[in-house]
């Protein structure tokens, strides 16, 4: 029996909904060419983040410019280079090249500042050929007369802009941190967008208790990260007309099913490719190939939320009244730990 | 001229562009003042510019200029099209293939950038000192005078070359013409087509060797054929002049720019003449307009071609009426009839005496005279007083001009207030800092005005010998015609006083036109500002009716976030004030230039510059000094009342920018200086310093090593100096538990403190309820003009320090109390060097001798006015002395040989006296047999020898004074030689290699930045693959030479690698390992740079990546063995930190990966694999 993975993502035709997320992995083009040969439906170019391009000409400034003109042996330190470039380009000329390189559709993922430069890179990077957008929405509010509709508005006005200037499809990746996430996504939804990812996880700070010192520090996902994922794609499914993307916490392919059956168009994958290496990916396609088969289904299209809130059994299942249940129902470790051990 | 362009350059770049243009080989090497030369074709070569026929000229840096010369050489005798660019002691080590250029009539072209050659001192400023070197080569000399002329010059020697078949020297005056923007006509590429000879390229090709018909060169000849084969060029000597003319005069054809090989300006019935070469010319040439105007008989002769001297044309060009002819030489031939231009002129007018075109009614006189050197200023006061000088009745010979000779008085008398008439439009002097941006703003100026608005503009800059905190002042001329004007500006019409307390330590009033404009970057409103200038300042503002103006620029590119560069906030105001061009215009042609200058550094910075522009002209104000009363704040004095009498009279002149009044006698006619100065030159150049938390302090003395500057000091003292102590004294009890009972304090001398900040990355002590706050933070320094913390330094400094004997030289906090004995140079902010330094200083300076290469190591430690080697309270010190560059491994073998030499005649003296029974022979015996390891051993044989003196001394022989006079050699001297990687692994290398293997007690201590910082960072053979430098612009395509290997392979060296960031006990184990090792050592000291492009506040931590990479292994290794067996101890062979980010922390990786990610990307593998391959070499040797 032949399964067929192929599926529609921001009006995009992939040959499979597995798509290497925003990540180191693709800066290098004989990795996005092998992801590719192995079975990715597309790919996600990691951030571009205006902070960035900013950090980097204030760094870039600052090295060209001190010790100059102080001493008359030394009137600078450095050469002028010829094709020296900060800002965008270096990136746009990477989304090129990528787009050169492979056949499948390349996503350019945007973390800009203000309105107006989401709106200045997001046309750079419709003309450097990308096939869609993802827009990586986020920064920590951390002032307190800004209320919650007032960044959700923020929010809104950004995407509203993006959608504006230009014509390609658009996802937006956002956090969980929303008081009412169904609301707010019903607002996106109506910009106007094709899709949304869900859910992004950042670098947190961490604390060095030797040191005493706040450090930012990421750790690779876990298959607990996915549950949260499952939920509000399960719970948005079929109520907000959008594509879902499913990111973080999707390492095997018994996860990637369980997204796609609670709604994902796709799955992101990051954190399973950098752990055990690119050729993952095919472990993980294989794997659902071998559900699907065992299963009956013949393609992922249509297992496609067939366990959302709206198409389960028990919709209820998805909502906060269960969680007294769940944890009543946990075992605990002191008891059921040794328990399992005994019968295993 | 229609399609002329005029462009506003120094004649660096003017003659840079003639020779890539004409050029098919360019090998070049880094030396001041001809280093941009360079730097130009490596940019063109790497942003793939072509030259005359379209092709990519090769373009090669080599390890010195020996190596330039013979690369040259060789590509000459293939027929192609070579050149190059050097000064001084550059063009120095290139005569002897100079001559080999010669006797094979090579058409090769050297630039040079004519710089004084090293002889009691080092300079970097021009003379034709070692132009004149060269004249014996056979090469010929063509001087360019101006900007202008080097250009078009530059193309005269390039074509010359080739239709003369003899290679060209073309020289300029170093720094004035070299450096000095000024608005030229550019000859463009389609005319220098039109005036290339292809025949001549031809012909020059068809004797290249080829072996399709081969030829031989360089035969070994007899004497019975070489003097006529040498004589066989003569017809191409004689020949040349008339070549040069024709090409002078074709040029002039084509440009409206006509030369002469000797060009006169003046009276064409003068009586005196003076004949020159150089920039000093343009100078005499408006005297003599003066004179003249006033009735004199004046007249100069410009010398363009010095050789081969055409003496009839020479001769010709003198008016026949000349009576007196003064001949000015910018270099100095001890013992000579005279200097080289004298000479040449003088014999040129006996040689043809008798001949029948010989001009002169009567037989000239002629007087020599010297004038320049070193870039001394030639005013137009002292073009008058030669002119005065050859008045006289029986005016002196091999006079000076310029100084004061009190001692054989050669000088003749000036008459300073001669100036000549103005006729630019404006002039303006600016009093900056090198941080401050002041320099780059004004080359900006020059460049809007004089290539936009159809005005001539000129710039020249002056530079104090500081690499931190450095003073510039820059001379602006502008004008409606071209302006020759080389010297400095004696009436501006503008001053700018970019830092306050420059008011306070410099005339900057001196000569500004009554009426003119003062604007200074005032912390104070314009109403507070009046109260808190000097009285002086005060009177003199009153008295010349000055516009005084004031403006907050620091705080205004503070709050723009520009930080301390303030350019663009004082360039409005300039043009506010001026008036030059509309102030709207004005604005428009900065942001044109913000766009274009910051635009490729991003957005935010074009941004930042913007809103600072914008904001300039409100925060402008002036100051109205109407009803105010003079106040009492005095002048700051150069150096303290304290100093020694020498340190005030000499160095403290020098340091209030008065040097150039000290006489003759005020010098050592040695050379020598004295150490121990720097102490005194309290430059408060930082508004940040460090302050001291004793209640956090953990006492480790971390912050004290790492201190560039040595402005931290620790000590553990006896209580009773906390009694006596002033107030706001800080101290602690000590935590030391061999000292029980004493008290602790770090003091803080702020007044010498750049602000680096290196001291609070590297403290690792803080606050564990308020874990931000250190136990060494910065602050801002409040007391700008009091001396209330320099006192406490002072009191600090009275305390005795622990005796050195008691000090375990293993401990990192032990160490750290030892008094430096090199401290506050003026390296750059945060400089990764000078820990070593000061290191060596505190472990061996009672006993040091130091060489040091030319680098920046000679420039800190040896430029005046003053150095920072010090002296212990005995007196005793580093010696240090620079010889070159090249041959500093074998200068400092001479040290160690002549101190053996000395110690050996000691010895045996000493053994005559034991035996004579006039010294006690146990005493002898101890003298010459004992053991000297330990600091307490060294400590004892001092004690042996001062009872040795005092006996010594009560014999009263005539021997015993020979004895005495050798005595202080009976104990052991620690000979370092240090330099940077430059020498080590380029220029000095075959001589380090070979010092190591002779197995003489010598320590070599390498500095390695991984760039020639001194010369503004170019590659070398340490600069690591990947990394973007100078001469590297592609970045480094080979990885870093391993000379630690090289080292190693020599079988007798002790070797180690170290990096003082990462692990100061390890360089302390290595530094007192190579000392006490019996042999030669070498110690590569990995030394960050302000070229590597690093955050310098966190430099240290920096090296912590960098040898936890990989990227700089360290280790020492024992020839001998270690007690283990071992003979190389990887001190730290785990990889700890990720190589890529490591690198991407600095500039000069990131901006190849900015520039050619995919180059980066391969060059970066390249470099990780290296890495790993060195370290695979020491752990198999084991």
């Amino acid at each position: 029996m032949s399964v067929s993975l192929e599926t529609t993502y921001l009006g995009l035709k992939l040959s499979s909904p597995l798509i290497p997320s925003a990540s180191p992995l693709s800066k290098s083009l004989d990795t996005v060419k092998a992801l590719e040969e192995i079975g990715a439906g597309a790919i996600v170019l990691y951030s571009l983040f205006e902070e960035d391009i900013e950090k980097e000409a204030l760094h870039l400034e600052r090295s060209l410019t001190i010790g100059s003109e102080s001493f008359a042996e030394a009137l600078s330190y450095v050469p002028e280079i010829p094709g020296l470039r900060i800002g965008p380009e270096y990136y746009l000329d990477h989304l090129r090249r990528i787009k050169e390189t492979v056949a499948i559709p390349v996503i350019a993922s945007l973390n800009a500042q203000s309105p107006g430069q989401w709106i200045k890179f997001s046309k750079l990077l419709e003309q450097a050929g990308a096939d869609a957008l993802e827009l990586n929405i986020y920064s920590i509010p951390c002032d307190p007369a800004m209320s919650s509709s007032d960044l959700e508005q923020k929010y809104l006005e950004i995407v509203k802009a993006c959608r504006q200037s230009t014509k390609i499809p658009i996802a937006v990746k956002l956090s969980p941190y929303f008081t009412n996430f169904l609301s707010f996504s019903t607002e996106l939804a109506k910009t106007g967008i094709n899709g949304l990812v869900l859910f992004n996880r950042f670098f947190q700070p961490d604390i060095d208790l030797e040191n005493l010192k706040v450090e930012p520090r990421i750790t690779l996902s876990t298959e607990n990260e996915l549950l949260l994922r499952i939920t509000w794609i399960g719970i948005l499914y079929d109520r907000i007309k959008l594509d879902f993307s499913a990111t973080g916490g999707v390492l095997s392919a018994n996860d990637a099913l369980k997204a796609i059956l609670s709604g994902a168009t796709t799955v992101q994958l990051c954190s399973a490719l950098l752990f055990h290496g690119i050729d993952y990916l095919k472990t993980i396609k294989n794997g659902i190939i071998e559900w699907m088969e065992k299963k009956g289904y013949h393609s992922v299209e249509s297992i496609r939320g067939i366990l959302s809130q709206k198409n389960c059994t028990d919709p209820s299942s998805y909502e906060r009244a269960q969680y007294v249940y769940a944890l009543s129902v946990y075992p605990s470790p002191s008891i059921s730990g040794l328990e399992k051990k005994k019968t295993t | 001229m229609a399609g002329v362009s005029c462009r506003t350059v120094d004649a660096n770049e003017a003659v840079a562009r003639i020779a890539y243009l004409l050029s098919e080989v360019i090998a070049i090497y880094p030396i001041t003042p001809s280093s941009p030369m360079g730097e130009w074709v490596d940019k063109w070569r790497a942003e793939r510019k072509t030259n005359l026929w379209g092709l990519l000229p090769q373009v090669v840096e080599m390890q010195s200029e020996s190596g330039v010369a013979g690369a040259l050489h060789g590509a000459l005798l293939t027929g192609s099209l070579a050149s190059t660019f050097t000064a001084s002691q550059g063009l120095l080590l290139m005569l002897p293939n100079m001559y080999k250029m010669a006797g094979e009539l090579l058409p090769a072209v050297f630039h040079v950038a004519s710089r004084t050659v090293a002889t009691h001192a080092l300079s970097i400023f021009g003379d034709h000192s070692d132009v004149m070197a060269a004249r014996t080569t056979g090469f010929a000399l063509l001087c360019s005078h101006s900007v202008q002329e080097a250009g078009d010059l530059a193309l005269v020697a390039h074509l010359s070359s080739l239709e003369a078949s003899l290679p060209f020297l073309h020289f300029f005056d170093g720094f004035r013409t070299s450096h000095e923007i000024n608005t030229i006509k550019q000859i463009e590429e389609g005319q220098i087509k039109e005036l290339i000879s292809v025949e001549a390229i031809l012909k020059f090709r068809e004797r290249g060797l080829n072996p399709e018909r081969p030829l031989l060169y360089g035969s070994s000849q007899n004497p019975d054929v070489f003097f006529q084969a040498r004589e066989r060029a003569n017809p191409f000597y004689l020949a040349c002049p008339g070549i040069v003319q024709s090409v002078m005069d074709r040029v002039g054809a084509l440009t409206g720019r006509h030369y002469k090989l000797f060009q006169y300006h003046g009276d064409p019935q003068a009586t005196m003449v003076v004949v020159v070469m150089g920039s000093a010319s343009e100078t005499l040439c408006r005297v003599v307009d003066s004179l003249n105007s006033l009735g004199y008989k004046t007249g100069v002769v410009k010398v363009r071609l010095f050789s081969p001297f055409d003496q009839e044309s020479f001769l010709k060009c003198f008016p026949p009426t000349t009576k007196i002819i003064g001949v000015l030489d910018r270099c100095k031939e001890p013992g000579s009839v005279g200097e080289p231009l004298f000479v040449q002129v003088a014999s040129a007018i006996l040689n043809n005496v008798a001949k029948s075109w010989f001009p002169f009614l009567d037989l000239p006189r002629v007087i020599g005279g010297r004038y320049g050197l070193s870039s001394k200023e030639f005013t137009p006061a002292m073009a008058k007083a030669v002119f005065d000088h050859l008045s006289k009745e029986d005016p002196k010979g091999s006079f000076t001009v310029g100084i004061e000779d009190d001692l054989t008085q050669s000088s003749i008398a000036v008459d300073e207030s001669f100036t000549l008439e103005n006729k630019t439009l404006y002039e303006a002097v600016f009093y900056g800092l090198g941080s401050d941006g002041t320099v780059s703003a004004n080359k900006n100026t020059i460049k809007i005005i004089g290539e936009n608005v159809g005005l001539f503009a000129q710039g020249y800059f002056v530079y104090d010998s500081k690499k931190s905190g450095s003073l510039t002042i820059s001379h602006l001329r502008f004008g409606t015609s071209p302006i020759a004007a080389p010297y400095l500006i004696e009436k501006p019409d503008f001053v700018g006083c970019h830092q306050f307390e420059f008011l306070f330590k410099y005339d900057i009033l001196k000569g500004i036109k009554n009426g003119g404009i003062l604007l200074v970057n005032s912390p104070f409103s314009p109403d507070e500002t009046w109260d808190k200038i000097p009285r002086e300042v005060q009177q003199k503002l009153l008295s010349e009716r000055i516009q005084f103006f004031v403006i907050d620029a620091y705080k205004l590119a503070k709050d723009c976030g520009l930080g301390s560069r303030i350019n663009t906030i004082m360039q409005v105001a300039f043009f506010e004030l001026t008036a030059l061009i509309p102030i709207d215009e004005a604005l428009d042609y900065l942001r044109e230039h913000i766009r274009s200058s910051y635009g490729y550094r991003g957005e935010e910075v074009v941004r930042k510059n913007f809103e600072a522009l914008e904001k300039a002209l409100k925060a402008l104000c002036r100051v109205k000094p109407d009803g105010k009363s003079l106040g009492s704040v005095p002048l700051l004095p150069p150096v303290s009342e304290e100093a020694p009498e020498y340190v005030k009279s000499v160095i403290g002149e020098m340091i209030a920018l008065r040097g150039d009044r000290l006489p003759v006698s005020a010098f050592s006619p040695f050379g020598a200086f004295p150490t121990a100065t720097s102490q005194w030159e309290k430059r408060k150049i930082s508004l940040d310093v460090p302050l001291w938390e004793p209640s956090l302090c953990i006492q480790c003395g971390k912050c004290v090593i790492a201190c560039p500057h040595a402005v931290l000091r620790a000590k553990v003292y006896d209580p009773t100096f906390v009694e006596k102590a002033p107030e706001g004294f800080l101290k602690a009890d000590g935590r030391y538990p061999e000292w029980d009972g004493l008290f602790y304090t770090i003091a803080i001398s702020e007044a010498d403190c750049t602000g680096c900040g290196i001291c609070v990355d590297v403290c690792p002590a803080f606050d564990k309820y308020s874990p931000g706050k250190k136990a060494i933070q910065m602050i801002s320094r409040r007391e700008l003009f009091t001396k209330t913390k320099e006192s406490l330094f002072e009191y600090f400094q009275r305390i005795p320090d622990v005796e050195k004997e008691k000090i375990d030289f293993g401990s990192v906090r032990q160490v750290a109390l030892l008094p430096p004995l090199f401290e506050f140079p003026g390296a750059c902010a945060g400089c990764g060097e000078t820990p070593y330094l000061k290191l060596l200083s505190q472990l061996f300076g009672d006993r040091l001798l130091i060489a040091n290469a030319t680098g920046c190591s000679s420039i800190y430690g040896g430029n005046l006015p003053t150095t920072p080697w010090a002296k212990d309270k005995d007196g005793r010190g580093p010696a240090w002395a620079n010889s070159l560059f090249e041959d500093n491994a074998e200068f400092g073998l001479g040290f160690r040989l002549g101190l053996d030499a000395i110690g050996q005649w000691a010895r045996k003296l000493l053994v005559q006296f034991g035996e004579s029974g006039w010294v006690d022979k146990n005493l002898v015996q101890e003298l010459i047999n004992v053991e000297e390891k330990t600091t307490k051993e060294y400590s004892d044989q001092r004690k042996r020898i001062n009872f040795l003196k005092e006996r010594l001394e009560a014999l009263k022989f005539p021997e015993s004074k020979i004895l005495l006079t050798a005595a202080d050699y009976l104990t052991k001297k620690s000979v370092w030689i240090v330099g940077g990687d430059g020498w080590a692994y380029d220029i000095g290398l075959g001589g380090l290699i070979h010092v190591l293997a002779l197995n003489f007690d010598v320590n070599i201590l390498v500095l390695d930045t991984e760039v020639y910082s001194n010369t503004g960072g170019q590659a070398s053979k340490a600069t690591p693959r990947g990394a973007v430098a100078k001469f590297a612009t592609s970045g480094k395509s080979t990885p870093k030479m391993d000379l630690a290997l090289m080292a190693i392979s020599l079988g007798n060296v002790y070797v180690a690698s170290v990096s003082i960031g990462a692990d100061e006990e390890h360089t302390l184990s290595a530094f007192t390992e190579a000392d006490a090792f019996e042999g030669p050592s070498l110690i590569l000291a990995y030394s960050h740079c302000i070229a590597h492009g690093i955050d310098m506040a966190k430099a240290m931590h920096h090296q912590k990546s960098v040898v936890g990479a990989g990227r700089w292994p360290i280790f020492r290794y024992n020839p001998k063995g270690y007690p283990d067996g071992k003979r190389l101890k990887l001190d730290w062979d785990k990889q700890t930190s990720d190589f890529e980010k490591s690198e991407l922390m600095e500039n000069r990786f990131r901006m190849l990966f900015l520039s050619d990610p995919e180059r980066a990307e391969e060059l970066l593998a390249l470099a990780i694999s290296d890495c790993r391959n060195h370290l695979d070499s020491y752990k198999r040797i084991g």
